[in-house]
């Protein structure tokens, strides 16, 4: 057991202590399911204990982009502890199971919702060779998990014993399972051209973001994460205002406090997902193989901080959308979604499809990606072309109606404001 | 003992478990409950059996929609908070007898497909020496790798015809949804 401190520091440096721990102790099989366990730990920790600094970092955000200032008095002049402060006052919370309420139902939904969310990071990328487990159905297996944590909302919103829980669960699941369609039809474009499921294999792929080859999968994409983590403008589900809260309008203390949780964890992880399928993960220009000196491989290293970065920067754009989109009514969300989002994804997988197969396999990189960008504008174009006829055509049919485009609504508005001084006046 | 049979038999007994406990529980939700746990132990299963993408599958499929459907369902027509309803009724025992004659035919087809326990029982099944059973000749391709089974699915010797017949019957029963759904003429009006 020799145990070599420049070793380890380079084993530290790379990421890779597990590695360097086995060549130590020996390769038997407690050790790899110790590092497993270890791994495995470390991850759920790192969810739980950022969601400490995502709170404090959406408050701050949105109070700044609301011209306030935020929390600013526990913890410092910037309020650091707030929400330190916010988990004591939900744990010291009399802990209340409203009478008649099914207590397996009612006690199982928080911890079910809590579980999905922490589930899904097992294949996120986070450096080279830094990942929960390479699943070969990398992206399949996220969906999975997804799809099977909606089970939870219904498991609230009944064992609640509420009828207003149990209407709010009817709509969080149907928006929930409605907009799995259009996310997993969005996602098969970076697996079709990266020919795998596997997210490792679709980081790697990604020599041009995707994002800059298919724009549009990547906001549909986003349309849909937005609707299945539950944020605005798709947060009808749990807001305050509507129709009180929603299906955990009969939690309080942990309970809620585990939803809230399982809310800010599953929004970082697409904000995760977004920079992994879309992004390029960890990759910018070949930074993450970096390997400097005498092995130091200091390359992973640089790509943690570089996944780390994309992902807090698609995160900031979560909470931008949130200071700043206005909710969207649940009817609104299912016609958009059905209508409009089905529709378009299904058009552009197969536009996807027959363009890639179509490209001459010799045909470079840069040129493939130029032509399937050309093809992404080509659709979204005409997609919003065919939005600005229907909410033309809605218009005309009913007068005042809410379908308006911006340019031909200011038009409408200074007209009504002429006709409405002209009756007033009329009127005297 | 090793790892592998442990987890079987735990994920066996989580299974039957769960599938006893969805015919004799009373409260109907609590049953479908059970019902989503048979099938994370199947999943399970299917893990083990190295089907990792009908793992998800299932998951995605069968907890997430087929689970969900069923308890609208109950929810939808039985609005009693606390369902209470007698576990048995009159069909009990036909019901039994059908399980168990199911579990023999399929029981009996698997060994006879497979091969398996021919050595033992080959008074019973005498299963022909070079018997090529249905389907098995398309093996080479049902590797670990989701690759091979897309290439599985659209070849002219594997499943691709029943590839197709199933997704006639989908886009059937999409159509039919949307007819079921349709709102009647009468209703336009008032």
């Amino acid at each position: 057991m020799s145990f070599d401190i420049v070793e380890f520091l380079k084993s530290l440096v790379s990421l890779n202590v597990a590695e360097y721990l086995k060549t130590v102790v020996g390769d038997q099989a407690w050790v790899n399911f110790v590092s497993d366990v270890i791994g495995v730990v470390i991850i759920s920790t790192f969810c739980l204990l950022i969601v400490i600094f995502l709170i404090w970092l959406e408050r701050k955000v949105i109070a700044r982009m609301q011209d306030r200032i935020g929390p600013n008095r526990v913890g410092g002049r910037y309020g650091l502890l707030q929400t330190v402060a916010d988990v004591i006052k939900l744990l010291i919370k009399e802990d209340i199971t409203p009478a008649g309420a099914d207590k397996l139902a009612y006690w199982l939904a928080p911890f079910l919702t809590v579980i999905a969310a922490l589930l899904i990071w097992a294949v996120m990328p986070f450096a080279p060779g830094v990942i929960g487990v390479d699943l070969d159905i990398g992206v399949f297996y996220v969906l999975a998990i997804s799809s099977a944590s909606v089970v939870a909302l219904l498991l609230a919103g009944w064992g609640s014993n509420n009828k207003y829980a149990l209407l709010g669960a009817f709509r969080a699941v149907a928006q929930l399972v409605s907009y799995e369609v259009p996310m997993i039809l969005s996602l098969l474009v970076p697996i079709l051209l990266a020919r795998s499921m596997s997210t490792v294999d679709i980081v790697e792929a990604q020599t041009v973001p995707f994002i800059f080859v298919v724009p549009l999968a990547a906001v549909i994409f986003m349309i849909s994460a937005l609707a299945e983590t539950g944020r605005t403008p798709f947060d009808l589900l749990e807001a305050e205002s509507e129709i009180v809260s929603g299906f955990h309008v009969e939690y309080g203390g942990m309970k809620f406090g585990m939803f809230f949780l399982a809310e800010f964890i599953s929004t970082l992880f697409m904000s995760g997902f977004f920079t992994t399928m879309f992004l390029g993960g960890y990759r910018l220009f070949g930074l993450e193989n970096l390997v400097i000196g005498d092995g130091w491989a200091i390359g992973r290293l640089l790509g943690l901080i570089i996944f780390f970065v994309k992902m807090f920067a698609v995160y900031f754009l979560f909470i931008w959308i949130r200071a700043t989109w206005p909710r969207v009514r649940v009817d609104q969300i299912l016609n958009f979604n059905w209508k409009f989002l089905v529709p378009l994804s299904l058009v552009l997988i197969l536009a996807i499809a027959v363009l890639d197969k179509v490209i001459p396999a010799d045909a470079g990189i840069y040129a493939r990606s130029s032509i399937l960008l050309l093809a992404n504008l080509l659709i979204a174009m005409f997609a919003i072309e065919i939005m600005r006829t229907v909410a033309r055509r809605k218009r005309k049919e009913s007068s005042g109606d809410a379908a308006m485009t911006i340019d031909e609504s200011e038009h409408n508005d200074v007209h009504d404001a002429h006709d409405s001084h002209h009756e007033v006046a009329a009127a005297h | 003992m090793t790892t592998d049979q442990v987890i079987f038999i735990i994920l066996s007994v989580i299974t039957l478990g769960t599938a006893l406990l969805v015919v004799t529980l009373r409260n109907l939700f609590h049953a479908a409950l059970a019902l989503m746990a048979t099938f994370l132990g199947v999943a399970g299963l299917y893990v083990m059996l190295d089907a990792g993408f009908l793992a998800a599958a299932q998951l995605l499929v069968y907890i997430g929609a087929i689970s969900i459907l069923l308890i609208f369902a109950i929810m939808m027509t039985r609005r009693l908070m606390s369902a209470d309803e007698p576990a048995f009724n009159s069909q009990v025992w036909a019901a039994l007898v059908t399980a168990v004659v199911g579990f023999l035919v399929v029981l009996w087809a698997i060994l006879r497909l497979t091969g398996l326990g021919t050595e033992d029982l080959s008074i019973l099944w005498r299963a022909p020496v070079d018997s090529k059973p249905i389907g098995l000749d398309v093996l080479p391709y049902i590797q670990n790798s989701v690759a091979a089974m897309g290439q599985a699915f659209v070849d002219p010797n594997g499943f691709v015809l029943p590839f197709e017949i199933a997704s006639v019957l989908l886009l059937a029963g999409l159509v039919g949804a949307i007819i079921v759904a349709w709102p009647k003429a009468e209703d336009e009006e008032s």
